[in-house]
């Protein structure tokens, strides 16, 4: 749910809640209002009509509530003296204008007693009060209006205002999205005089230079430790050859120096391999030129065909087109290489093994063994399919690499018994 | 034939020169910069083998002073930088080969002997062992005046055997020199037995002077019968 929605939702119900208790208040408030302001008005018609009772006594056989409103009635003199005024609501039968025929309306009634020649009387005087399921119906309809007009008008503000004030932070929202920690130059930043915005960019800003050079130490020390691991290693290699020169070592011991010096090799070769990457993440490779993949193909295929020929592969090139393509010309031939190598190394005795050159795509197919690989973990690095021990799990990690390096998509599948990958190039013309 | 080994590994520098003193090559050594500039300008020697990461400076100021004092006939870099900029640097400095380091000592040997082969004998060279004579530019194989036709891996191969001499070659050293470095992944180098088995046959065949031994099952020797 969006930040919008969301206040959208919250304020709402707040507002509803609000506005449903000050309904309830005010109409309690506004009826006491009311008769109080009725019951001033009784009090007053009381002494009007003990005035003009003095001036006309013939109103003091008022026994019926008629157009005046009031009755009048002789009591005895304990009785006058046990009363005091007295408001309360009650009903009378009436019509009003808005009412068909007369009936029950609610009233404000004021009973009280005066004394007129030593004589007591009860006066009961009335006056039409305002109805309360009226006031109700239309305090309703107000209030569900004024609820309406608040939500719409928060709604609006919202949309308007809000999305107004939120804009520096969807933006920067939509620059992180995108920042790519090994690509992305510019830090993400927002023109805004915001407090919270400038507080939230600083710190984003800060966390991604940290990370940034974080990013970099780590790259840097696969390059050193592969780099530093250079010397060690020739002096190994260098040591081992000469002490295998010497011609005086028994068969245990020469073969026991043999597998150091062949493991030693493999060690060699794996961190030739990190450094190869490692070179390649940190773009080492900028000499791009137009490279002729078909080319590539031939001078790879026959660098290598002692070794498939003595697997004895039948290897066929259908040239469809000539490819070329934008790029450092050793990245191309490692590409194409381990490509080829790999399915090489892969095949069976015996075994087949295609490559198809389109205008802008590389396919190598290639017999194996006879189940699909795992897709997504091949170009892992490290990742070995099987336990060909002496294989580094290396070799895809890199042609991956590289194709990420030029944002060419390579991709894997495995139909009817043949494993074969794919790469897009983005060919020049 | 002298030559001045310039590497701040000690280790490795002893290996280097072992390595060329069984080749009867007068070796001298310099393990730091300075010492380095200072035999530079004191003796003169037929052949530097340079590492570009040194104490006290870069080797390849060293290049550039002995390029400067016309010195610098025959120099081989080593170095565990292999960055494309740094090999061309060096080459255009006027280094005549460039070698990255860990390395085979036979590959380091065969190229130190290339090297004098290219400059003292402009190329026109001929190796002969016994009976048998290679002839480097023309690519050919004579044993007692007869050609033997060799393919392009064979001859290699013979080639990079005949600059070892009497010297362990491993196979992976084989397979790297004749094969290329991207070769270095394959699982095995049951290949290159295939081809040597090839090499073997014909030097039977045509009554040649050596043979190649197995050594230890993990490479392989040339020696006179």
């Amino acid at each position: 749910m969006k930040l919008l929605n969301q206040s959208i939702k919250y304020l709402s119900s707040s507002i509803l809640l609000i506005i449903t208790l000050w309904a309830v208040v005010f109409y309690l408030n506004m009826l006491q209002e009311i008769k109080d302001s009725i019951d001033e008005g009784l009090e007053n018609h009381k002494r009007i009509v003990i005035q003009n009772a003095k001036k006309d006594p013939s109103i003091l056989t008022k026994k019926y509530f008629d157009e005046s409103f009031f009755t009048i009635e002789e009591i005895s003199s304990e009785k006058a003296l046990s009363i005091t005024d007295i408001y309360r609501d009650t009903i009378l039968y009436m019509q009003d204008f808005d009412d068909e025929e007369p009936e029950l309306e609610p009233v404000r009634m004021l009973t009280s007693a005066f004394q007129i020649h030593n004589k007591y009387y009860l006066l009961n005087i009335a006056n039409s009060m305002v109805e309360e399921d009226d006031l109700v119906k239309e305090l309703l309809f107000d209030t569900i209006w004024l609820y309406l007009l608040l939500v719409f008008s928060t709604i609006f503000i919202n949309n308007v205002v809000l999305k107004k004030l939120w804009d520096p932070f969807y933006n920067l929202l939509h620059q992180l999205k995108t920042y790519k920690l090994e690509s992305s130059q510019k830090l993400p930043s927002v023109n805004t005089q915001t407090k919270e915005f400038l507080d939230l960019q600083q710190g984003i800003n800060d966390l991604l230079v940290q990370n940034r050079t974080v990013f970099e130490q780590q790259k840097e020390f696969i390059g050193n430790a592969s780099h530093e691991l250079q010397t060690p290693l020739a002096i190994i290699t260098s040591k081992l050859e000469l002490l295998l020169e010497k011609e005086q070592l028994n068969t245990e011991q020469a073969n026991t120096i043999s597998d150091v010096f062949q493991t030693v090799q493999r060690l060699i070769q794996l961190n030739k391999s990190l450094l190869l990457l490692s070179k390649i993440d940190n773009k080492h490779f900028f000499n791009n030129v137009s490279v002729n993949i078909n080319k590539v193909v031939k001078e790879s295929l026959e660098q290598l065909s002692d070794f498939s020929t003595y697997k004895n592969i039948n290897i066929t090139f259908n040239q469809n087109a000539i490819l070329r393509s934008n790029m450092d010309s050793s990245l191309a031939r490692i590409l194409i290489t381990n490509l080829i190598k790999n399915a090489i190394l892969h095949n069976v005795d015996h075994g087949e093994l295609n490559i198809l050159i389109n205008s802008t795509s590389f396919e190598i197919v290639n017999t194996g063994i006879n189940k699909s690989l795992k897709g997504d973990k091949i170009f892992n690095r490290f990742h070995k399919s099987n336990a060909l021990s002496e294989n580094s799990g290396l070799g895809l990690a890199i042609v991956k690499a590289i194709t990420d390096l030029y944002h060419y998509q390579i991709h894997y599948k495995y139909e009817n018994n043949l494993h074969c990958f794919k790469v897009d190039f983005h060919p020049v013309q | 034939m002298k030559i001045l080994v310039i590497e701040d590994e000690p280790q490795l520098l002893q290996n280097i020169k072992d390595s060329l003193e069984k080749e009867q090559f007068l070796v001298e050594t310099a393990s730091d910069y300075y010492t380095a500039i200072d035999k530079i300008a004191i003796y003169e020697y037929d052949c530097v083998l340079l590492d570009i990461m040194l104490p006290n400076g870069n080797g390849l100021n060293i290049l550039n002073n002995l390029k400067k004092e016309a010195k610098g006939e025959n120099v081989i870099i080593i170095s565990a930088k292999d960055a494309l900029d740094d090999k061309l640097k060096g080459l255009s400095l006027g280094a005549d080969d460039y070698l990255t380091k860990p390395f085979h000592l036979a590959e380091l040997n065969a190229r130190v002997k290339v090297l004098f082969r290219r400059k003292t004998l402009n190329g026109k060279d001929n190796i002969t062992y016994g009976n048998l004579k290679l002839e480097i530019e023309d690519r050919l194989l004579f044993v007692n005046q007869t050609n033997i036709p060799l393919n392009r891996k064979e001859f290699d191969i013979l080639n990079y055997f005949l600059l070892n001499r009497d010297r362990l070659i491993t196979r992976t050293a084989l397979a790297e020199h004749v094969w290329g470095d991207h070769i270095d992944q394959v699982d095995n180098f049951d290949f290159v037995y295939s081809q040597i088995k090839n090499i073997r046959k014909k030097l039977q065949i045509s009554k040649a002077d050596l043979k190649i031994e197995s050594v230890y099952g993990i490479g392989y020797k040339i020696v006179e019968k």
